[in-house]
């Protein structure tokens, strides 16, 4: 048993009162203590912006990289050592725009990690700027006649580019948050989490009660194996006024990226001796 | 002559690579040096493609004089018939390139492809070729039959018509009565067999005997080769090795890796360089270590891909913001490929720091002879690293004296720490005070003091003192050892300082004995604006009295080198 207070670290806080980010830690502490995973066995790596510093804040190994890499350093460290539960976290401008590349690789290999997305819809960190996920219109410090540029999809992108578990969350609905959380982490192969919240400094427009008013859970007996009704369920919202729809769109069970390397069926690399030979390939080469 | 030069020229797609290494390694086997170097164009067909086998006793390097031109098409012997020595041959095939004449130049038309297509295959010309080259140096045909054999291994029938053609092209040259006079003496020595390696896969070899666990890299012109050996031998030797979306998820997948605990490196040249910059400070920031292979090429941006130059050193000496240790280390050789990779590993992992090898497209893609590579010549050590438990309660970044902290690996109990690429404590939490600062600043810096120690002096060749020091680094020594060889035998007192350890430079008072010794000083080095002259002016305090720099693409010559140095002792036209 793991008590989810595991997971506490002593420390001062830089988050706003009342910012998402709050609900994601808290529900990330809760889902890897109830799978029983110890702080030491697990990792998260996470980019650069107020919700990458989660690392700081919670007790697990952490790695703080730079602006939209989180997942390439997450996928090394888990193909060097599988025994451990990777989840790398980050927010919407480091995942879906400076790190869009890596975000649709990681969803094709199908690497067994968990990737978690603060979308708070602004950049926080850096005082307010438009970010990938910021509606058409709106005004940011960046965009001081309103956004010229319509949001991106997410959810479209992860379905389409191979993702075997796709989720929406809301940072206002712990339960459901929590729960998710927990069926990602669990999930064999790449998981991913869009999490709407609040920005309560820089966005002013999606606050925690514009979503209140908007958000659905799916219906229990929603298909999620189904790639065709989880693509039209994540084209229901677009951003704009409506109704939302949170929780699992699309699961499927697919074989992960290292089920495919026979290196790694004797034990994770980390733990092989380093004992390589090659003087029978020199022998190649005469 | 003490030396064969034979090249063979054509377009893309016509089997190039293939004749030349098959040649290389018939004199690699009959204990001769080889140097195997290759040029192309940046496409997978047509255009001009040639492999060059210059064969000697003890020669390092290419040479202009051709002594055999193999000529698949016209446009080689438009290309290369000026490069002819006096009694060279151009070899070409009539049915393809109407008969030609040079008055000063010896032909020698055979009919190659239509022996070819009676051997079983026309694709088997080339072969023909290589048979009728044996004839004329007069080496019998069991050695080439036997890298015949052994090149086709997979298909019976393809070695059967390849050692029937070879025996045709033999015999018509026999039959014609035609040779060439050289290495008579050097064939009739019985030496030992020697390996021929190119610098890529002796890189990699080096790679999989240090214990590199994990390879990640994108495909880029002239390190891809790198990527396809390590790629090859993953399952055998228990690693992985991941093509990535960029060199950024490159460089950062192997910075995950290691963070985890195993050995890791990625590879690519100048343009993925400057992909990686970003990670290569969060290399440095987080004491990740990591070892980086670039393979230089002409830039900026796309430049020539496919041919050679020295001109990143200064770009990764410097790249990234802010200031930190790394170290670049510029293999000269074939040996220095294996074994550097393998320092590299234990450099980066004892100071936790970012380690680059900086080879070039000379370097990587040639292939040279070596006699052996020892295995156990650089055994591994992984510096202070804790991966059960921590005894330092997750201090990762704990104040030292020697800088170094002990490198936690997650999954130790009593480990956890953050690492990051913020400014830190010593447990990795951010910490932007001036006093953590300069700390920690201090700490990491501190690490310079014996790191500083185990970095060696350059080499030096030929005369220890005398009349001119030839200095370079990297590959270009390969053709300064040949110049020395060469001015020794015309009287002149020369020696090649040569350059392997680039950063931190070398103790630069023991640097200045060494020059010291030497009345005159030409610095050789392939880029346009001398940057390793100026690292050199900036460490030393000293200025050279002449210098070769060439940026053609092409490699420096030795005759090169040769000219450079009589016209400087001449008191010839000081371009310094």
């Amino acid at each position: 048993m793991v008590d989810a207070s595991e997971y506490n670290k002593k420390c001062d806080c830089d988050w706003c009162p009342g910012c998402g980010n709050f609900s994601v830690m808290v529900a990330l502490k809760n889902s890897l203590a109830r799978l029983g995973i110890k702080p030491h066995e697990s990792v998260l790596v996470s980019g650069i912006g107020c919700s990458s510093k989660t690392p700081h804040w919670m007790n697990m190994y952490g790695f703080h990289g730079i602006h939209g890499r989180a997942l390439p350093i997450a996928t090394g460290v888990k193909l060097a050592n599988s025994e451990l539960t990777v989840v790398a976290a980050g927010g919407d401008g480091d995942g879906y725009g400076i790190g869009l590349n890596h975000f649709m690789q990681s969803c094709k290999r199908n690497i067994n990690l968990t990737y978690i997305v603060h979308n708070n819809r602004i950049y926080g960190l850096t005082t307010g700027q438009a970010s990938p996920t910021t509606n058409k219109g709106t005004i940011t410090r960046s965009t001081p006649f309103g956004n010229p540029e319509e949001p991106i999809n997410p959810l479209l992108i992860a379905i389409s580019s191979g993702a075997t578990f796709v989720a929406r969350g809301f940072s206002g609905n712990l339960a459901q948050l929590q729960e998710l959380v927990k069926e990602a982490i669990a999930h064999k192969g790449f998981a991913f989490i869009d999490v709407l919240m609040p920005c309560v400094t820089f966005n002013r427009m999606n606050s925690i009660e514009w979503y209140r008013e908007r958000v659905s859970p799916i219906n229990s007996d929603h298909d999620f194996s189904d790639k065709e009704k989880a693509l039209s369920l994540a084209l229901k919202w677009n951003g704009e006024d409506g109704e939302i729809p949170t929780g699992i769109f699309y699961k499927i069970d697919n074989p992960t990226y290292s089920d495919g390397l026979p290196q790694l069926s004797s034990g994770a690399l980390v733990k092989k001796k380093l004992d390589a030979d090659v003087s029978d390939v020199l022998k190649e080469f005469m | 002559m003490t030396n064969l030069n034979w090249l063979i020229g054509g377009p893309a797609g016509a089997g190039i690579k293939v004749t030349g290494l098959i040649l290389s390694k018939t004199f690699s086997r009959l204990g001769l040096n080889v140097f195997g170097y290759t040029e192309y164009p940046s496409l997978a067909r047509g255009g001009h493609n040639n492999f060059n086998v210059h064969v000697s006793k003890n020669k390092k390097s290419i040479a202009k004089k051709l002594d055999v031109l193999i000529a698949l098409d016209k446009n080689t012997i438009e290309l290369h018939k000026d490069k002819m020595s006096s009694s060279g041959i151009i070899i070409y095939d009539p049915a393809k390139i109407e008969n030609i004449e040079f008055p000063n130049i010896q032909t020698l038309p055979l009919p190659l492809k239509e022996v070819a297509t009676e051997c079983g295959s026309a694709l088997a010309q080339n072969t023909v070729a290589l048979g009728a080259t044996m004839a004329l140096i007069g080496i019998e045909l069991d050695t080439l039959n036997s890298v015949i054999e052994n090149v086709f291994s997979k298909k019976a029938k393809i070695v059967d018509v390849n050692i029937s053609a070879a025996k045709k092209g033999y015999e018509l040259v026999k039959e014609k009565n035609i040779s060439l006079n050289c290495l008579t003496d050097e064939l009739k020595e019985k030496i030992e067999p020697k390996l021929l390696i190119s610098g890529n896969e002796a890189i990699s070899l080096g790679a999989i005997q240090a214990g590199c666990k994990f390879y990640a890299a994108y495909p880029m012109t002239p390190a891809s080769s790198i990527l396809h050996f390590m790629a090859g031998k993953a399952r055998e030797f228990d690693f992985i090795v991941k093509q990535t979306e960029d060199e950024i998820a490159a460089i950062n997948a192997t910075i995950g890796a290691s963070y985890a605990g195993v050995r890791a490196m990625t590879a690519t040249s100048g343009g993925g360089f400057c992909l990686m910059t970003e990670g290569l400070g969060l290399a440095a920031e987080s004491e990740t270590p990591i070892v980086i292979v670039n393979a230089m090429r002409p830039g900026p941006s796309t430049g020539m891909p496919t041919w050679t130059d020295q001109s990143d050193l200064r770009f990764v000496s410097h790249a990234s913001q802010g200031e930190f240790l790394s170290v670049v280390i510029a293999p000269c050789d074939m040996k220095d490929c294996f074994y550097e990779t393998m320092n590299a590993f234990n450099i980066a992992e004892n100071y936790q720091i970012p380690v680059i090898v900086l080879t070039d497209k000379l370097l990587s893609e040639s292939y040279g002879t070596v006699d052996e590579l020892d295995v156990n010549r650089i055994g591994i050590d992984r510096g202070v690293i804790e991966s059960t438990t921590s005894s330092y309660g997750g201090k990762r970044y704990l104040f030292t004296d020697t800088g170094v902290s002990p490198r936690i690996i997650p999954g130790a109990v009593d480990g956890i720490h953050v690492a990051t690429g913020n400014e830190h404590d010593e447990y990795g939490e951010i910490d932007a005070s001036s006093e953590n600062r300069v700390k920690m600043q201090d700490k990491r810096y501190r690490k310079l003091e014996s790191l500083q120690k185990i970095i060696p002096l350059p080499k030096v060749y030929g005369s220890e003192s005398g009349e001119v020091g030839i200095i370079c680094w990297g590959s270009t020594k390969l053709s300064a050892l040949d110049a020395q060889e060469k001015l020794e035998k015309l009287g002149y007192n020369v020696g090649v300082v040569c350059f392997k350890y680039i950063l931190p430079f070398p103790d630069s008072e023991d640097v200045r004995k060494i020059l010291k010794r030497f009345n005159k000083l030409i610095m050789v080095e392939a880029n346009y604006t001398g940057q390793f002259l100026g690292m050199f002016r900036e460490n030393l305090l000293i200025d050279v009295d002449d210098k070769l720099l060439k940026y053609d693409g092409r490699p420096i010559y030795p005759e090169e080198i040769v000219e450079k140095v009589k016209s400087v002792l001449s008191g010839g036209e000081n371009n310094g």
